[in-house]
């Protein structure tokens, strides 16, 4: 395994992780000898087929699922501990905004649950919803919103109380390619502004590379890790650095280590 | 002879007249839409009147609206206290206790696998009891007033809405559950938060559902014994003396409470679960 410069300090380390779900067909290897630093700062893509674990290992980041064997440490502390000192946010696939609640009270939700007082809580939906350009629609239900919007609203409520981490499980998957383009620049631009570190699930080549410092590299059966890659692209990325050569390599070597890992079963 | 053309011919008007109606403009409006079942709801008595009057039918076998219409203005005050004993005092008291017991069962019932085990089969058996054998312990057990009606209508309304608050506090989304399992929510929180709102829409359909069951109960536990009032007290002693217009008196009475009871369930479940696929606008 490649070990990466050390820009920040690690926040999340996996050594030696495996998980195995029992199934009806007996166990399934989901997560193999899973290997990985990511500091602080970091913008790490998990790139891979179905079922190579990408999704499975973001969420045993955020505790939501339970390794079988091996450590992960989250800011030094277990997924669980670090889960009740609320560090992370998470975006999932779907924007899974409750239909009962307006936007704003969408994004207010987990400040509600963590006890952020009232006045705090109208402050920070204010400024989150600035942040993802919704401002003016906090008053709006979900089902009222395009799929983007929605989208925003979830990546606003996972920001809403201030996470160091920032986990989104292919949060633009389901969106077409435009939209994708324009929330792209937006979360790097987000990324950039809060200096977070952000675990990023996608199906997508160039999103991969586009956004990520650094580009894990997944297969499946077993689950696990083929490549890790530290872009060397500049943090500031116009929308146009897509045609360099740099960006063309990259991408290349990530396809190389998909083809690699990809047997035809 | 001529009550039946007539009869034929006003409902052969009143449906052109209500397919136009409908058809309009004016028909997509409220008042409209009003109009047109305000319509309809005539000619059918109409219809009624002029099927009875033609074919001479006996009034111990169906009664003409003329003749109930009346019967119902001259007694009101009977009909009025009839109604307060049983749709309020008995079937009203017995549907909030019911309710409320069913709601507090569903969600201990959900928290607890054991009771989830051995409350819902047991909530099944006392559903599966008749009513008919039911309602003569309770009298037995509450007495003939209206508490022993409330019992029977706790015991008919508790288990439709037991199970179905139980599927509803099952039917959150698992993404939804994620969400609060990432927040660190507590028990708490996660119901009122989640779990409680997402079980709305099936809470009101057993509340529909509950709410003619009270009815029935109610009434049908009068027969079993009950003081000298009561819309159950009234049917069968006027059964008895043939006094069929009083019977269908307190029916249209019956039909009326039932309708509204139901009508106002279904608007405060349009201010809840606004949120609904099936209630959006």
């Amino acid at each position: 395994m490649k070990d990466t410069t050390q820009i920040g300090q690690p926040v999340i380390e996996a050594r030696d992780l495996d998980l195995t779900f029992q199934t009806g067909d007996g166990p399934v290897l989901a997560l193999k000898d899973v290997n990985l630093t990511i500091n602080k700062g970091d913008f790490v893509s998990f790139i891979g087929p179905s079922g190579c674990g990408k999704t499975t290992f973001l969420r045993c980041i955020a505790a939501l699922e339970h390794p079988t064997a091996g450590t992960l440490t989250v800011n030094g502390l277990t997924p669980d501990d670090a889960r009740m000192r609320r560090a992370y946010g998470y975006v999932f696939q779907a924007a899974g905004l409750y239909p009962w609640r307006t936007i704003a009270g969408n994004v207010k939700l987990p400040l509600e649950i963590m006890g952020f007082s009232r006045a705090e809580q109208e402050e920070r939906v204010r400024k989150v919803l600035e942040l993802v350009e919704l401002a003016g629609f906090g008053g709006k239900f979900p089902w009222q919103l395009s799929g983007g919007m929605q989208q925003r609203a979830s990546i606003a409520r996972a920001l809403a109380f201030d996470a160091d981490i920032l986990l989104m499980d292919e949060p633009f998957g389901a969106l077409d390619e435009i939209v994708r383009d324009r929330l792209n620049e937006e979360v790097l631009k987000l990324w950039a502004r809060t200096g977070k570190t952000i675990g990023f699930v996608t199906h997508s080549i160039p999103e991969a590379v586009y956004l990520s410092t650094k580009i894990v590299v997944m297969s499946p059966r077993p689950g696990r890790i083929t490549d890790v890659i530290d872009s060397p692209l500049p943090r500031e990325r116009p929308l146009d650095i897509r045609d360099s050569r740099a960006f063309i390599e990259i991408a290349h070597r990530v396809r190389e280590g998909l083809r690699a890992g990809h047997h035809d079963d | 002879m001529i009550w039946l053309v007539g009869a034929v011919l006003v409902w052969l008007g009143a449906w052109a007249l209500n397919v136009r109606l409908a058809a309009s403009a004016f028909g997509r409006t409220r008042a409209g839409r009003l109009a047109v079942a305000t319509l309809f709801g005539i000619t059918l008595l109409v219809l009624w009147e002029g099927l009875v009057r033609g074919l001479a039918v006996s009034p111990i076998i169906l009664p003409g609206p003329s003749v109930i219409g009346p019967k119902i203005a001259a007694s009101l005050p009977t009909l009025w206290a009839d109604f307060v004993q049983t749709v309020v005092k008995g079937a009203l008291s017995g549907f909030a206790i019911g309710t409320a017991a069913a709601f507090v069962a569903a969600i201990a019932i959900d928290r607890s696998p054991f009771l989830q085990k051995g409350l819902l089969p047991i909530g099944n058996f006392v559903s599966a009891l008749p009513i008919v054998g039911l309602a003569p312990v309770l009298v037995m057990w509450f007495g003939f007033d209206w508490h022993s009606k409330a019992a029977v209508v706790v015991v008919m309304v508790f288990f439709p809405l037991l199970v179905n608050m139980v599927a509803g506090l099952q039917a959150t989304d698992p993404l939804h559950r994620d969400l609060m399992a990432t927040y660190s929510a507590s028990y708490p929180q996660r119901l009122m938060k989640l779990r409680l709102p997402a079980a709305m829409p099936f809470f009101f359909n057993g509340l529909k559902i509950a709410a003619t069951l009270a009815l029935i109960g109610a009434i049908v536990a009068e027969f079993f014994g009950s003081p000298i009032v009561g819309m159950g007290f009234r049917i069968s002693t006027e059964v008895g003396r043939l006094g069929l217009d009083m019977v269908w008196a307190t029916i249209a009475v019956a039909a009326l409470s039932g309708s509204a009871l139901y009508g106002l369930i279904a608007l405060i479940e349009s201010r809840v679960t606004f949120w609904h696929p099936s209630q959006r606008k």
